[in-house]
């Protein structure tokens, strides 16, 4: 087991490198620079500020300043936002991103979870149906269309909620329903799978001849076997939530990582896109460790197959 | 117990018969005639199938339909609301070609002069009825409607789904960014097929060292978020259509690689493999007769499930300003342009917006129950 986390930790690092080393090259291959604007700087000035951005070295020089650099945490200065670092930004707009993250996450995972247990429970009833249909819909329909359509009916036609920006609890409730429709549909689907298989199974059986009731053969026996192998699906939906988040952000103006980037793509501010592209991998990569490592401590039987590896 | 005499003569021989036990009573079915059995009885999955099919149909045939270009400029007859012969007559329908609102204010003189100066600063082809006239205290409250059509002089042009910001056919546009969203999914979906057909099929096949190597790259692949790739590759390529399914199938192909290895490792040590493989069969014969048929329905599933995955991250792109540049149109663009004037003008996101949803919903169902038609045992 040891040998199996140090092994995939090992490939963590070699992703993280050639994700830093790609992004690295590529913006140096763009058109574009933090002098763009300013073409009417003297030769001394645009000495100056290359100086400052490192820009003068040859570049296998910055190369390896870039990586030591990204070792201590530092990903470079922004070329729009005054000097500042992108860690510093970056860190500031990260709390209306966790926060959306979250509670889209929480909401979906419980509604759709429940979804999911009634549609199992009454299969193949109207119950089953609208739960199913639901599910595709919020598995097909973009995240921004269907934020892009609430915002406009229940924004601006029914003027209930309001229509934008982070300004208290009210302003996140669009955001998070909007956001959170991929992981209800994942949940929901899963979790009616997962339900039919475990109450057909053998033990269900037993405990209802025991005289268990009904609610403790759902949620004692059925449940809990059920949700064993929710981790899977843990990863497609941080992924969804990552980037449903930058949309969503730039719909409902939030300032959050995902709306920073989008404005970074949008004036060409390469250190901030190179921020957010590392950080985006590294939580990638570290949610497939994590669920990997869950997956093998939860179900004994995954655990040795991939210990024989 | 005690043992009971029988009579004799209660008992009567069987009589022989031809041995029909082992007779096969219906025709036998091929793998694609089973699923096709299958996939007839699944209605969602029919509606679904049809529903491409006119959609297909219309992004190909449907800017045929009349004779606006997709990138026909005309700023006389921009932002016209859609309007669609027969049904413009017909009130709740929104296909009449005027513009609606409700005008709030202190008297009714008031309310009119803000519906007049909101529109065109003349009464001609305002229609306005009086809601309230305020006399009972409340404010007055007018509806008026604009028929811009005659207003602009375009009383004889019908634009079905209006027309955009630059007077260009909605019409012809939507089913033009259809057509190009289409192309993109398609043809990165079967890049990815091709790749990871490939790239899975000789990784299981060959097995030991080559499948080693082939699976380390995967391993460090696969943790590159394709959103990440996707970007970055927009970014130095410049967005066009070829571009963009190039960044799309950059790491588009893993999953299939994956799937397909994990297929060809349980198939190729099975009993009728090696019976093959005694009997003297090239490697090239094994893999075209026994291994290939056995992977097909895998193959077609996973690219049904690409292709709506390739439609939204297209779109996506668009969204976030990395999509195809104008006049050329995906749906995703529009999508994006729309949302722009989505307050004055819902027509120009609704629509396009309204067609990428059935695409996706109707791509999801066919997957879904060409999954169950192939494999009952993959039913959910």
């Amino acid at each position: 087991m040891a040998r199996y986390i140090f092994q995939r930790i090992v490939y963590m690092f070699i992703t993280m490198l050639l994700i830093a080393t790609f992004s690295f090259f590529l913006m140096k291959l763009l058109p574009g620079s933090p002098l763009m604007m300013e073409d009417k700087l003297t030769e001394e000035q645009a000495v100056i500020i290359k100086e400052k951005y490192g820009l003068n070295d040859p570049v296998p020089v910055q190369y390896v300043n870039y990586l030591a650099n990204l070792a201590q945490g530092d990903l470079g200065i922004s070329f729009q936002q005054d000097n500042r670092g992108v860690t510093k930004i970056l860190i500031e707009r990260a709390g209306p991103s966790i926060q959306l993250g979250a509670q889209a996450l929480i909401f979906g995972l419980a509604f759709g979870l429940l979804l999911g247990i009634f549609a199992a429970l009454y299969h193949n009833s109207p119950i089953d149906y609208g739960s199913t249909f639901l599910a595709v819909i919020g598995k097909s329909i973009p995240s921004f269309v269907f934020a892009g359509l609430l915002q406009y009916y229940i924004g601006v036609k029914l003027g209930w909620l309001p229509v934008a920006f982070w300004e208290g609890f009210e302003y996140t409730i669009m955001p998070t329903i909007a956001l959170a429709m991929f992981p209800i549909a994942i949940a929901a689907r899963f979790m009616r799978t997962e339900m039919l298989e475990v109450l057909g199974s053998d033990f269900i059986t037993t405990a209802r001849a025991k005289g268990v009731n009904r609610l403790g053969v759902l949620f004692k026996h059925g449940l809990r076997n059920a949700l064993i192998p929710l981790v899977t699906i843990i990863g497609p939906m941080a992924i969804a939530l990552l980037t449903g988040n930058l949309v969503i952000e730039n719909i409902f103006a939030i300032p959050g990582i995902g709306d920073t980037f989008v404005q970074a793509v949008m004036t060409n501010d390469f250190p901030i896109i190179m921020g957010f592209t590392l950080i985006t991998g590294f939580l990638f990569i570290f949610i497939i460790l994590i669920v990997d490592l869950l997956y093998g401590v939860i179900d004994p039987r995954i655990r040795l197959a991939g210990g024989e590896k | 117990m005690a043992n009971k005499d029988y009579d004799k003569d209660l008992f009567v021989p069987l009589e022989r018969e031809d041995d029909t036990s082992e007779k096969i009573s219906r025709p036998s079915l091929t793998f694609w005639q089973d699923s096709w059995m299958r996939l007839k009885k699944n209605t969602g999955a029919l509606i679904g199938a049809w529903v491409l099919i006119i959609i297909t149909f219309m992004a190909l045939a449907g800017p045929f339909f009349n004779d606006y270009g997709f990138d026909e400029q005309n700023l006389i007859r921009s932002k016209l609301p859609p309007k669609v012969q027969g049904l413009e007559n017909i009130d709740w329908l929104p296909f009449q070609g005027t513009m609606h609102r409700t005008f709030e204010a202190e008297t009714l003189e008031d309310a009119k002069e803000d519906a007049i100066n909101r529109f065109k600063r003349d009464e001609e082809n305002i229609e306005m009825t009086v809601v309230d006239d305020g006399s009972n205290g409340g404010p007055a409250i007018v509806d008026a409607e604009f028929d811009v059509y005659a207003n602009q002089g375009f009383e004889d042009e019908y634009f079905w789904f209006g027309t955009d910001t630059l007077g260009r056919d909605q019409w012809t546009r939507v089913w033009k960014g259809t057509q190009i969203s289409l192309y993109i999914a398609v043809l990165a979906a079967f890049i990815d097929m091709v790749i990871g057909v490939a790239y899975g099929g000789i990784s299981a096949y060959y097995g030991g060292r080559v499948d080693d190597y082939m699976q380390r790259i995967i391993e460090i692949l696969i943790g590159i978020p394709n959103l990440v790739v996707v970007i970055l590759m927009i970014l130095i390529l410049s967005p066009g259509i070829l571009s963009i399914t190039i960044a799309l199938t950059i790491t588009g192909w893993i999953p299939m690689a994956r799937i397909i290895r994990g297929q060809v490792l349980k198939l190729k040590n099975q009993e009728f493999v090696l019976a093959s493989r005694t009997l003297g069969a090239s490697d090239s014969r094994i893999i075209m007769k026994q291994l290939v048929p056995n992977v097909t329905g895998l193959i077609v599933i996973n690219t049904m499930f690409t292709i709506p995955g390739a439609i939204f991250f297209e779109a996506f792109l668009s969204f976030i300003g990395l999509g195809l540049q104008p006049p050329v149109a995906s749906l995703g663009t529009l999508i994006d342009e729309g949302f722009q004037s989505l307050q004055t003008f819902p027509y120009l996101m609704i629509y396009p917006a309204i067609i990428i949803s059935l695409i996706m919903i109707a791509f999801n169902i066919v997957a879904d129950g060409l999954r169950d038609a192939f494999d009952p045992k993959m039913r959910e």
